[in-house]
């Protein structure tokens, strides 16, 4: 049975992905590609009796050494030496997208063109010849429309005829760069070849075209391969582009570039005909993108938009959230019924279905904002977001993609700092991306949504709407003022280039939003399942233990046994009981931080909630749940948090503005940390927890007064 | 006889034909992998509402560049 092995490149926006799940479905599965931190796919199918590995490569234009997804693509190309690669070309721009297939021909494999998007190129008038372009450039030439899997069946089957009949052999592509490069290029390929430098993996040309790009990654594998080889290579590229310098003002990199687009234009030349364009024909994104970016109406769709996420996620969400929360009362009453009392019903209704149950509770909610979320990310319009407020997010130092990492960690309220510190590996400049993920942080992820929704609609229940819109608002500008302060002390440095496409308005498929939404609110459950479910046992240990002492316990029994009322002995059990958990590991730790947190309006009951919300702030609601519940007199009297909260004497409205500030900016959760030191170093990450918590806390203290003073 | 000219001075909807690059490295690099390379044609579609960054259309795709690096472009009006 064949084994085949195969990467689908492609630049970005060009439906990529979409084919990748048309040809795959479920049977994909995610990782990291080893050492990097770029997001790895590959799925298995069966075709036959041919088993195929397909790998999907990050979405890239070219295949330089620049960015992390570029060096992976690359790597991936040259060390495991696929069969065939299939290049995903946006067919409605085959000028540019063919740029990244070149460069692959250079390097020789095998490989295939899917022209995608063959509905816009048809229905924009453009006519394709791409038989013309198969006999020009030597491909197998596919058209395909992978939103409606149109050409993948065919696609495939074309893919494992060119892994078959080429049998890994390497036919690289020979463009020549002009009476200036191609002389020395000769030259250099003469000495790479008599000394077989790195041939065995890359073809000799394609190292010296590396040399002449100055690509440092190259370079640097050379220089450990055979140093005084490729000390002569690196001099012989010098000495070239200090002459065309002198001669054309233009370095060799920029005279390749211009050479191959030289040979593009050749190949496509009778391959595209357009229609005869009538002066003032747009095409329909242009004419969306005249009202969405507009000056003033695009920022006030942009905010509406935002808004009506809110909405749609908080009025439909509710009503599945209200049946999860249904079944894990029933969950927990019948727990209570079944188990005799003690510690063992204690641990399993207090411990793990209230712990759990509040995670999952919140399930439904993430769904529906993953859903739109994902939806606007696949239309196109997270874009448009990133070029309107790119202006911004320059004056507080970063740069208009931060917007994507500061949208997933939350900034559409719901997402989570793990994938959004991730996306952080968009940004090129190191310094950019370390100060947004220290702020991504800020953002209303989806595990302090429950915190901010708890505290608002027991405090503030008229607009609830409007608050979370604040809420999420005031987590922006701390983010940015944070992230200017630090780019101008920490991390200084000029900004790095914004050049960025704009990919056509397209409508999201199902498909692709239905996955995307399942992968995320998957690893929410997930989260919940496993960390969740252990951090809620051990909080749950820690208040519960260590009991009181017997005396303690028997002492309180003489006092009731004495007293002479209802009344008195409820008194009696509220103390036992506050007194119980305030001998307690956590009540402990929350008692002897009280003299500090006071400042900011919290009890010792809150500062054991925050001190949980350190491992993951899922459990903020929950513990404070459990710390209130603990003290609870009476089981059938049993009221939501938030009204006891409400009913708290020493838990004023001030408080609950103060919790709602220090959640906000208070240390990342334990996993978003790790994924943090990942991203960063342990250093950074060690200094986003104590920096971030010392702001949170000032921030509360100064809230809490101010608030005091006017309310 | 129209003058060359920065492509940080074009107006919206005025057409333009890419002149000269002078940008190196990293940026250079990163404009000619998305396609702006001397002899192309481009028309500006729109500024962002704070007039940065710009959104440049291409023969068949959009573009948007912020005004520092569209310093580094000179362009030729073309006359329509």
């Amino acid at each position: 049975m064949p084994r085949y092995i195969i990467g689908i490149a492609g630049n970005p926006n060009c439906g990529k992905t979409t084919m990748f799940n048309a040809l795959t479905g479920a049977r994909q599965h995610v990782a990291n590609w080893p050492g990097v931190t770029v997001e790895k796919k590959v799925g298995h199918i069966h075709s036959g009796d041919d088993s195929i590995e397909l790998v999907d490569l990050p979405g890239t234009y070219s295949l330089t050494a620049y960015t992390q997804e570029e060096l992976v693509a690359r790597n991936f190309l040259v060390d495991e030496r696929p069969e065939a690669v299939i290049d995903i070309m946006n067919a409605d721009a085959l000028e540019r997208n063919l740029y990244l297939a070149v460069q692959i021909m250079e390097l020789g494999v095998p490989l295939v063109l899917g022209l995608n998007m063959m509905d816009e190129v048809r229905s924009s008038g453009k006519q394709i010849d791409s038989a013309l372009l198969e006999e020009l450039s030597g491909c197998a030439v596919v058209e395909t429309v992978a939103r409606n899997g149109e050409g993948a069946k065919e696609l495939l089957q074309t893919t494992i005829e060119t892994a078959e009949s080429k049998k890994g052999e390497w036919k690289p592509l020979n463009i020549s760069y002009g009476p200036d490069l191609d002389p020395v290029l000769k030259q250099m390929q003469e000495l790479i070849e008599s000394e077989s430098f790195m041939t065995d993996k890359v073809p000799s040309r394609w190292t010296g075209i590396k040399y002449l790009e100055r690509d440092e990654d190259v370079v640097i594998k050379g220089r450990m391969t055979n140093t005084a080889l490729s000390d002569k290579l690196e001099a012989m590229a010098a000495e070239v582009s200090a002459h065309t310098e002198k001669t054309l003002k233009a370095k060799p990199d920029a005279i390749i570039a211009d050479y191959r687009y030289g040979y593009i234009a050749s190949l496509i030349k009778d391959v595209v005909s357009y229609p005869i364009l009538d002066a003032d024909r747009i095409s329909r994104s242009d004419q969306m993108d005249k009202v969405l970016t507009h000056r003033i109406v695009g920022p006030l769709i942009m905010l509406a938009i935002v808004y009506l996420i809110y909405q749609v996620t908080f009025t439909v969400g509710e009503i599945p959230m209200g049946w999860l929360e249904a079944l894990f009362g029933w969950l927990g009453d019948t727990a209570t019924n079944l188990l005799p009392e003690g510690l063992l019903q204690s641990l399993i209704v207090s411990g793990i279905i209230d712990g759990v149950g509040g995670v999952l509770g919140f399930v439904p909610l993430i769904m529906f904002m993953f859903l739109m979320i994902s939806a606007l990310e696949d239309s196109g319009y997270i874009a448009r977001m990133a070029y309107m407020l790119d202006r911004i997010f320059k004056v507080f130092g970063l740069h208009g993609t931060s917007v994507l990492p500061f949208i997933v960690s939350g900034g559409i309220a719901g997402g989570c700092a793990v994938p959004g510190v991730m996306a952080t590996r968009t940004l090129r400049s190191p310094k950019e991306k370390l100060a947004t993920l220290f702020v991504a942080p800020y953002m209303t992820c989806g595990a302090k949504v429950p915190v901010f929704l708890m505290l608002t609609s027991a405090f503030f229940p008229e607009n609830e709407a409007a608050i979370m819109l604040t809420i999420t608002l005031g987590a922006w500008a701390m983010a940015l003022i944070v992230a200017r302060i630090l780019r101008s002390t920490v991390i200084k440095g000029a900004s790095t280039p914004f050049v960025m496409e704009l990919p056509p308005y397209r409508m999201p498929t199902l498909q692709g939003v239905l996955i995307h939404t399942w992968e995320r609110t998957w690893e929410y459950a997930k989260k919940a399942g496993t960390v969740i479910l252990g951090i809620s046992i051990l909080i749950w240990a820690m208040m519960t233990f260590p009991q009181l002492p017997a005396e303690k316990i028997a002492q309180f029994e003489t006092q009731r046994a004495a007293a002479q009322s209802e009344e008195q002995i409820a008194e009696i059990d509220n103390i036992e009981a506050e007194e119980a958990i305030r001998h307690t590991v956590a009540g402990r730790i929350g008692t002897a931080l009280e003299p500090l947190s006071e400042l900011a309006g919290f009890n010792w009951r809150v500062n054991i909630a925050l001190t949980g919300g350190f491992a993951a702030k899922e459990v903020i609601v929950s513990t404070l749940g459990t710390a209130y519940s603990l003290g609870e007199i009476d089981a059938e009297e049993s009221q939501p948090l938030a009204e006891q909260l409400v009913q708290d004497p020493d838990f004023s409205m001030a408080s609950a503005i103060a919790l709602i500030v220090f959640t906000m900016l208070y240390a990342p959760c334990f996993v978003t940390v790790v994924t943090m030191a990942r991203e960063s170093s342990w250093k950074w990450a060690a200094f986003s927890v104590v920096g971030s918590t010392g702001l949170a806390f000032g921030m509360a203290v100064i809230a809490f007064n101010m608030a005091k003073a006017f309310m | 006889m129209t003058k060359d000219m920065c492509l940080r001075k074009a107006k919206v909807n005025q057409k333009l034909k890419i002149k000269t690059i002078s940008a190196e490295g990293e940026l250079g690099r990163r404009i000619r992998d998305l396609g702006l390379i001397p002899g192309t044609e481009l028309h500006v579609i729109g500024k962002a509402p704070l007039r940065d960054p710009v959104a440049l259309r291409l023969k068949d795709f959009t573009l948007t560049l912020r005004n520092s690096e569209a310093d580094h472009i000179t362009v030729t009006p073309l006359e329509d």
